[in-house]
């Protein structure tokens, strides 16, 4: 850029090259076949007939950690700046604490 | 003004790029943010007028008791299309035409960061207003409220919720693109040296607004969808006797709603943080606190939605917790108001209107913060909801205090985009006979609902004695309506006045009055170099040991303030940024192809399916085309 | 005389300096994710809170065929690896390969939307329409949704594969590979949520068990 300054401009600066290990094809199937996994062992427990209760616990793990498997790599979160995890996380805790209080309101989760 | 250079000739290309700087086609193409928000300022006016003529159709009904001036059924559009046209038609487009205007100014920014996607906005805006008053002439207006509350919004039989839902969706996708748009512009954008903490209140506003519009706006997205189908597919969503509730509608209206009605508010706060150190020739009261209590109230204003539902039955644990949550955001507003106050002590005050304006708001909008907060204490709400009570309330926090500090801006920053000033005389005028006449017509409201006067009746019998209050209220609102006539009359004079305007004229602190009157399409000759918050201030002003402020030598007002002098070569043609010419993005028609397409979908969701398909392939056609063209050539 | 770029909207670079360091459109696209988040969220609560709750059937049970849904989920996930793959082949500056993963990750997007279509097709023959009842109501806005976000993925991937031959994707311009894949992968998160949540946690039907 061939802005005039008189001093360091401070913030402004062009962005940094990945920062931090850059995971390559082999280990992006290394998660794919981990998510492969998962969902195979989700199948399963749906038909455990033992398992039942606690089925809901059990695939909310899992769920939860295909969801972070792809967020951090996949998509890279886990190597980038903290700013793109911040707007993330605001919708994505905001989504989840609205609307668990809109269902606690309907008492979807009492007997 | 500056030179766009002249488009290639494009082989194979369908449209040749446009490439006007004046006249209509320069306004239908433009990507300039400063065209845009004068464009949008204009359009948020003009709905202003209609929507204040649906108020004052509303309080002739009303003046007094049994009248029969309206029938039912026109009287619950005319509420409901009041209520959605002031809403989303005008103080939100207002409020974006200054977040249009002054951000890529403020941060000493040349545009935003997707200057087509801010045109499409504008004209997905126009669209969905034009689209949802084509209503009245094709089948009804929208009659169910501006919440539409279901199943009364599903099972209505005239099409005007059909145009409700899909309106708002279309003018939804223009606030969201644009949420987006204006939010990574000021994270983004900002000139060297200026850091978040130096940014002017009224950025921050700026950006704390469009990340409750991009975090809220889906949720009633949903709502409207869910709507929608209900009442074009026969889907169930609020559909009792099918295991639907309605309740469900609320929770979805409102998780957007309140979030909404701090989208409406929070400009106008920036707005007043900005006009009060000007001129009271200090700085703003605590900063930081102004700040995080704006950030404060964006969060916090996410958990407050069922104080709106209070007498629905959600029983009273969800009551109790939301109506704590309710008062506890009442701090970070006062801290505000305090702060403001603070900044007026012991300032060297000039009482111009944009001054009264801001004094007017915080006076008033303490009022309706006052009543809110009343509102809060849930069994006191059981006796004020559905009232007047309600009514006397939002209004307060929404006219006098939004709509008081909108009016507060444009007087201050009229000079700045038009190049004139309004005249004092007639703004004074202005203010005193607006203020007047708003607690004349909403003062009342708070006795009438207390008495009893439910809301949204189309009229009241002699025997309940609400007469005399309500006859009260519309002579105010017909001196609101005289107030307005001043302000249109001061508007047009002043465009027979020259058009030759400083840099600074009021001796301001913000870096949009360091560049010409209006500025140029590039904004600023140069990039500034920013050094400290209020920067224009400081490369004016010094301050003497005993705290005495005085102007620095080689310092004058706006121009000559920043090297090369901003604003200099303003009136040359092309812009000059030390030898080198600079390229601003070009005029584009695809933001306006993209967005009309979207009404044209809606108009096919309600009479017939060809048109969605053809709705359909204008947009894809312009966001295509779009895509394909570069930003400048 | 050198013109030099100081437009605000420059085309887009990695290269354009910015207030944070971030690319404009990266930036934008995760703040457009995360508000994408609050739509999901708002339709995944209304099928949660409506479960249970259809007076009249089919019920899920009923409907439901739990290894047919999961091979599009296998599918599904498998184009989020060849989206990453087609990632890093651009930014490695191998045009053709990445192309290779883009139509991949196209082709396995298009599967996984004929199988909702061959899905949706056969419950309907089984008496579930979008009228029928909530769960008819619920399921197929939640997913058709969901689909019509897949829709339009497969729409970008087809550009950016399509664009490829016209020189326009290489290893500077990669960062558009990157966003098509940003939100190919939040499609992906969303489908992990629902096929956890619709799918596999059972809704009794109210008057069985």
């Amino acid at each position: 850029m061939a802005e005039t300054r008189v001093d360091d401009p401070g913030p402004r600066s062009a962005p940094a090259p990945h920062a931090g290990r850059h995971p390559g094809p082999k280990e992006y199937i290394r998660i794919a076949i981990i998510l492969g996994a998962i969902t195979a062992a989700e199948v399963a427990v749906y038909y455990i007939e033992g398992a039942r209760e606690f089925l809901i616990p059990i695939l909310f793990f899992f769920s939860f950690v295909k969801f972070a498997l792809v967020v951090l790599w996949f998509m890279h979160l886990r190597f980038d700046s903290r700013t793109y995890a911040r707007f993330f996380v605001m919708g994505l805790a905001g989504a989840v604490t609205l609307f668990l209080i809109v269902l606690l309101t309907f008492q979807v989760f009492s007997s | 003004m500056a030179s766009v250079s002249v488009p290639a000739e494009r082989p194979g290309g369908l449209l040749r790029r446009p490439h006007a700087t004046t006249g209509f086609w320069a306004w239908f193409t433009t990507v300039d943010h400063k065209k845009i928000g004068i464009l949008y300022g204009i359009t948020a006016f003009a709905f202003f007028l209609i929507g204040g003529t649906e108020a004052l159709l509303i309080r002739v009904q009303l003046a007094r008791p049994d009248q029969t001036f309206l029938d039912a059924a026109v009287y619950n559009e005319l509420f409901t299309m009041h209520g959605i046209t002031m809403v989303f038609l005008v103080v939100m487009p207002l409020s974006a035409a200054f977040f249009n205007y002054l951000l890529p100014l403020m941060i000493g920014a040349r545009d935003v960061v997707f200057p087509r996607l801010n045109a499409f906005s504008y004209w997905a805006f126009l669209f969905a207003g034009l689209f949802i008053y084509s209503s009245w002439f094709l089948g009804g207006a929208p009659n169910g409220g501006w919440f539409g509350y279901a199943p009364n919004s599903v099972i209505d039989p005239t099409r005007g919720m059909t145009f409700y839902a899909i309106g708002l969706l279309i003018a939804g996708i223009a606030s969201t693109v644009s949420a987006v748009n204006l939010a990574v512009t000021v994270l983004n954008m900002r000139a060297p040296g200026m850091t978040l903490f130096r940014m002017p209140v009224f950025v921050w506003m700026g950006l704390v607004v469009q990340l409750l519009l991009a975090f809220s706006l889906p949720v009633i997205t949903i709502g409207l969808v869910e709507l929608l189908f209900d009442r074009l597919f026969g889907t169930h969503f609020f559909d009792v006797s099918a295991g639907g509730s309605p309740v469900l509608w609320q929770h979805l209206f409102w998780l957007f709603g309140h979030p909404e009605v701090y989208i409406l508010v929070l400009p106008a706060m920036g707005i007043v943080s900005e006009i009060l150190p000007v001129f009271a020739r200090k700085p703003l009261f605590g900063y930081q606190f102004v700040v995080f209590s704006g950030i404060a109230i964006g969060f916090i204003g996410f958990g407050v939605w069922a104080h709106h539902m209070f007498a629905v039955g959600l029983g009273p644990v969800a009551n109790t917790a939301f109506a704590v949550s309710t008062m506890i955001i009442a701090i970070p507003t006062g801290v505000k108001i305090f702060n403001w106050l603070g900044t007026l002590w012991n300032g060297d005050i000039r009482f111009t209107t944009p001054m009264l304006f801001s004094i007017g708001f915080i006076a008033m909008f303490v009022i309706g913060g006052l009543s809110g907060v009343m509102h809060a204490v849930v069994p006191s709400d059981y006796q004020q909801t559905d009232t007047y009570f309600i009514v006397a309330h939002f209004h307060y926090v929404l006219f006098g205090g939004a709509i008081f500090g909108l009016f507060g801006g444009m007087y201050y920053w009229w000079p700045k985009v038009f190049g004139r000033m309004l005249s004092e005389t007639a703004g004074k005028l202005n203010f005193w006979l607006m203020l007047i006449g708003f607690n004349m017509t909403f003062g009342p409201m708070h006795i009438l609902g207390l008495q009893g006067m439910p809301r949204r009746i189309q009229s009241y019998p002699e025997s309940l004695g609400l007469a005399f209050w309500n006859m009260v209220s519309t002579i105010g609102s017909f001196v609101i309506a005289i107030s307005v006539l001043v302000f249109l009359v001061n508007a047009v004079a002043s465009f027979r006045k020259p058009k030759q305007m400083e840099a600074d004229p009021w001796d301001a602190r913000t870096l949009e009055w360091a560049t010409s009157s209006p500025p140029p399409e590039y904004n600023f000759e140069e990039i500034p170099v920013v050094h400290s918050r209020d920067d224009l201030w400081h490369r004016k002003y010094a301050e003497t040991e005993g705290g005495r402020v005085v102007p620095v030598a080689a310092g004058g007002s706006g121009e000559g303030t920043y090297p090369d002098g901003a604003g200099h070569a303003a009136q040359d043609g092309a812009g000059h940024a030390g030898g080198h010419a600079i390229h601003m993005p070009s005029p584009s028609y695809f933001p306006v192809i993209a967005a009309a397409g979207l009404p044209v979908l809606g108009y096919g969701l309600l009479f017939g399916v060809p048109a969605v398909a053809v709705g359909l392939v204008i947009t894809l056609a312009g966001f295509f085309g779009w895509a394909l063209e570069p930003s400048a050539e | 005389m050198a013109t030099l770029e100081h437009s605000a909207a420059a085309p887009v670079t990695d290269h354009a300096a910015t207030s944070t360091g971030l690319p404009h459109l990266k930036l934008a696209m995760w703040l457009f994710l995360a508000s994408d988040c609050l739509l999901f969220g708002a339709l995944i609560s209304t099928y949660v809170l409506y479960r249970g709750a259809s007076t009249v059937g089919p019920y899920p049970a009923d409907v439901f065929d739990i290894p047919y849904t999961s091979v599009s989920s296998f599918v599904l996930l498998a184009s989020s690896l060849t989206m990453v793959l087609a990632l890093a082949a651009i930014q490695r500056g191998d045009v053709g390969r990445s192309r290779v993963w883009l139509l991949a990750t196209a082709l396995l997007g298009m599967t996984f939307l004929g199988g909702q279509v061959y899905e949706f097709t056969s419950f309907v023959r089984e008496g579930l329409t979008l009228k029928t009842n909530v769960f008819g109501t619920s399921f197929y806005v939640l997913t058709g949704f969901h689909g019509t976000h897949v829709a339009v993925g497969v729409l970008m991937l087809l550009t950016v594969f399509t664009l490829s031959f016209a020189g326009k994707i290489n290893q500077d311009s990669s960062m558009t590979v990157e966003l098509v894949g940003l939100y190919w992968h939040f499609v992906d998160i969303v489908w992990i949520v629902i096929f956890t949540v619709v799918y596999l946690i059972p809704t009794g039907s109210p008057a069985g068990g």
